[in-house]
């Protein structure tokens, strides 16, 4: 395909004569093994990051080609179902919001359950985006570039889950607005000293600077979009509107605008014009250098402050010096878990982007989680610890009574299956073998993030369903509005995460470029 | 005086009916004002070595395209480094500020109260609020800073009407001298372009 003139290339995909991922792999697979040559021990060698020795253009076709052409039909078929349990969460709220917070199954005892387990478990998702777009574009980590968009992406809908809960945990929604430092008649203001509204603060300049961030980074790439778009257009092989169908073939609309029509359009304004000049350019990698910079100290607050809303209180269970960097790791592991879960069944209904996102990549990520873990796993132990040791009788019962002991806590489930999930089950990647398996990975993080909730579960709930004197001792059953809800919050996460991958270059086009040989300034690549 | 001149033109552009233009120093045969020349490269090194040879002829008013930031671009086409992270500074100061007066003037004087046995004097549970609002301006300030200085959002260019260009965003590289450099010749500039190694060197028209 290389030899042939790109323009025609172009107008061939666009006029259906080509297949739209007309890129074929010059070099395939290994035959006969999962290897796919990027799984090198050998230190003086460095694994190449985009596989098949890909030209500039073959990366741009298989980048855009997606946002381009139909999707196949198993991405209608995920969205069909996804967005219907979003719209089950949609229904679930509006009837929290008519109804109160009693359709949930909160109590006088247990007055915060899954409504802030969602909370901070959707949060610490939202923690790998701006980790691999930030720590590891300050450490350098070229291997990044396959998966920050995706995961910043991930990042900026994970932020809108949980941006749900405690708005919609407060009861009277409406006055939602009192959150907000807003001159009001009575004269009252929000308290600043307390940590409930530094989290308001921490969450929404997160969700502001992760969206920001994610949007730079996407505005070279929207402009390739917006030119390819032209280009056909101009050459006059742009497609026609069709309805994608369940069966067969799309619904020709003829009455719409052409799809590039509505492209140029729109990745016209969202590029802002970009024209991929140098001086811009220096500019903006000096900008995403600085935002790098201070997204991660703000990555590391973010979770730090959420902790603080239990680390702060004197309940016992919460309250421990541990939390911050405890919560930093789990939100680091919980999130490059859910990266690794939506990445490996892309690679195999997406087959082209195997070339762009290598066996190396999800080894590299292997090893993140199982350093996580083991963070993790080192926390639960210190807590644990400290909890005996520190010769608090209370800190100490809601380990032994309320967590650990089968035969004395009613929750020891959750907690066993917490460290199960979250310890456990990442130490399968001390083995190569384990590491350097899809399917392996895939199950370690879905382990991991069911870990994770379970996790905050424990934390929230079994340090406060028993207080102090045993008449206030309540267990918390979820009603199925909570359970509909959490389930909706899932659907709206993999709703908007199949939209970003139908209409949103899901690689960084520029910065994969980067790392391919042929961006060397010098003639020896 | 070079620079007020410049921000006059950049204001024309934006209020034609305020401001006119200067004539064009250079008009088409079809009556449209030249916006410069535009040369085509096909890989990065040659394209690295051509602007530096742009460079030491003397332009200043020239642009080199390029689908991802080539490394060292700064130093082969001297742009001096940007002002940037001074005013990402400024803004994490101001950010700090506002922090400060909301917190300090909200609690302490205009409805003061102690809560949680916090007492007026504690400094402490004020950090985390002056750090978020410290990082959000300064990040705002990175981002929207950074479009200011480069002149966008602009949907509108020259270059835009040179079909060939469309390719920046894929796998072409171009150089582009605009006509209002004071070096710039037609003829000469051309010859640059094509010692330099550049393909289909195109005039490119200011279209209306």
């Amino acid at each position: 395909m290389s030899d042939m003139h790109p323009d025609q290339t172009i107008a061939l995909q666009a006029s259906g004569t080509a297949s739209v991922q007309p890129v074929p792999r010059h070099q395939p697979i290994i035959p006969g093994t999962h290897d796919d040559g990027t799984l090198v021990e050998d230190p003086g060698l460095r694994a190449p990051l985009v596989l098949g020795e890909r030209s500039f253009n073959d990366v741009t076709n298989t980048v855009c080609g997606y946002a381009e052409a139909p999707m196949p039909k198993i991405w209608l078929t995920a969205f069909t179902i996804t967005s219907s349990i979003a719209a089950i969460a949609t229904g679930m709220i509006l009837y929290l919001i008519i109804t109160g917070v009693g359709v949930w199954g909160l109590n006088n005892q247990v007055d915060w359950a899954w409504d802030i387990t969602n909370f901070v478990f959707w949060i610490g998702i939202g923690h790998a985006g701006t980790l691999i777009s930030a720590i590891l574009c300050l450490l350098k980590q070229n291997w990044r570039t396959a998966v920050n968009r995706a995961a910043e992406a991930m990042t900026i809908f994970a932020v809108i889950c949980a941006g749900i809960f405690p708005g919609i945990h407060v009861g009277r929604v409406w006055f939602a607005w009192f959150l907000a430092p807003v001159p009001n008649s009575n004269g009252i203001w929000p308290n600043f000293r307390s940590p409930l509204l530094w989290d308001v603060f921490a969450v929404s300049t997160y969700a502001t600077v992760s969206l920001l961030f994610w949007y730079m980074g996407m505005i070279p790439d929207l402009a390739t979009l917006r030119d390819r778009a032209a280009i056909r257009l101009h050459k006059g092989v742009s497609r026609g509107f069709k309805m994608p169908m369940p069966l067969g073939d799309g619904l020709a609309l003829h009455f719409m605008p052409k799809p590039d029509q509505i492209r140029v359009l729109v990745y016209g304004v969202m590029s802002l014009g970009w024209r991929f000049s140098s001086r811009h350019w220096h500019r903006y990698e000096k900008a995403y250098l600085m935002l790098a910079g201070i997204s991660t100290p703000l990555v590391l607050s973010v979770h730090s402050i959420v902790s603080f809303d239990f680390a702060t209180s004197v309940i016992p269970g919460w309250h421990t010096t541990i939390f911050p960097p405890y919560f930093v790791a789990g939100a680091v592991f919980g999130g490059f878990a859910m990266v690794l879960w939506l990445m490996i069944p892309l690679r195999m209904f997406l087959p082209n982007f195997s070339d762009l996102l290598t066996l190396r990549h999800l080894e590299n990520m292997a090893k993140i989680i199982l350093l996580t873990g083991t963070m993790v796993g080192f926390a639960y132990a210190m807590e644990f610890f400290i909890a005996w040791y520190g010769a608090n009788e209370y800190e100490f019962s809601v380990f032994a009574n309320n967590r650990v002991n089968p035969a004395k806590a009613p929750y020891w489930w959750a907690y066993w299956t917490m460290i199960t999930c979250n310890v456990a089950f990442p130490q399968l990647f001390w083995f190569r073998r384990f590491r350097q398996s899809p399917l392996v990975i895939w199950i370690v993080a879905s382990a991991v993030t069911v870990g994770m909730w379970f996790e905050r579960f424990v934390i929230i709930v079994t340090s406060i369903h028993r207080a102090f004197l045993p008449g206030e001792w309540h267990m918390f059953f979820p009603t199925y509005v909570d359970i509909l809800t959490f389930v909706g919050s899932c659907g709206i996460f993999m709703t908007l995460f199949l939209l970003f991958l139908k209409f949103l270059p899901t690689f960084a086009l520029s910065e994969l470029k980067i790392v391919m040989p042929q961006s060397h300034t010098d003639d020896h690549h | 005086m070079s620079m007020i001149k410049e921000m006059m033109t950049t204001a024309a552009d934006y209020f034609p009916m305020l401001l006119r233009k200067q004539a064009p120093k250079f008009v088409t045969e079809s009556g449209n004002p030249v916006y410069g020349i535009v040369a085509e490269f096909d890989e990065t090194p040659k394209v690295f070595k051509a602007a530096a040879q742009v460079r030491d002829a003397g332009y200043s008013k020239w642009d080199v395209h390029t689908p991802f930031p080539i490394h060292d671009m700064e130093e082969a086409m001297g742009i001096k480094t940007t002002k940037l992270p001074l005013m990402a500074g400024g803004a994490a100061l101001t950010g700090l500020c506002i922090a400060v007066v909301l917190q300090w003037g909200t609690t302490d004087i205009l409805y003061p109260t102690v809560v949680q046995g916090k007492p007026f004097e504690a400094w402490q549970p004020f950090v985390p609020i002056m750090f978020e609002l410290a990082i959000l301006c300064t990040a705002f300030m990175c981002i929207f800073g950074m479009l200011a200085l480069n002149g966008l959002p602009r949907w509108h260019h020259p270059l835009f009407s040179h079909e060939r260009f469309y390719r920046v965003g894929n796998d072409r590289f171009f150089i582009s001298i605009e006509s209002t450099d004071p070096n710039f010749d037609p003829i000469k500039t051309k010859q640059l372009l094509e010692k330099a190694g550049g393909t289909d060197i195109t005039l490119v028209e200011d279209v209306k």
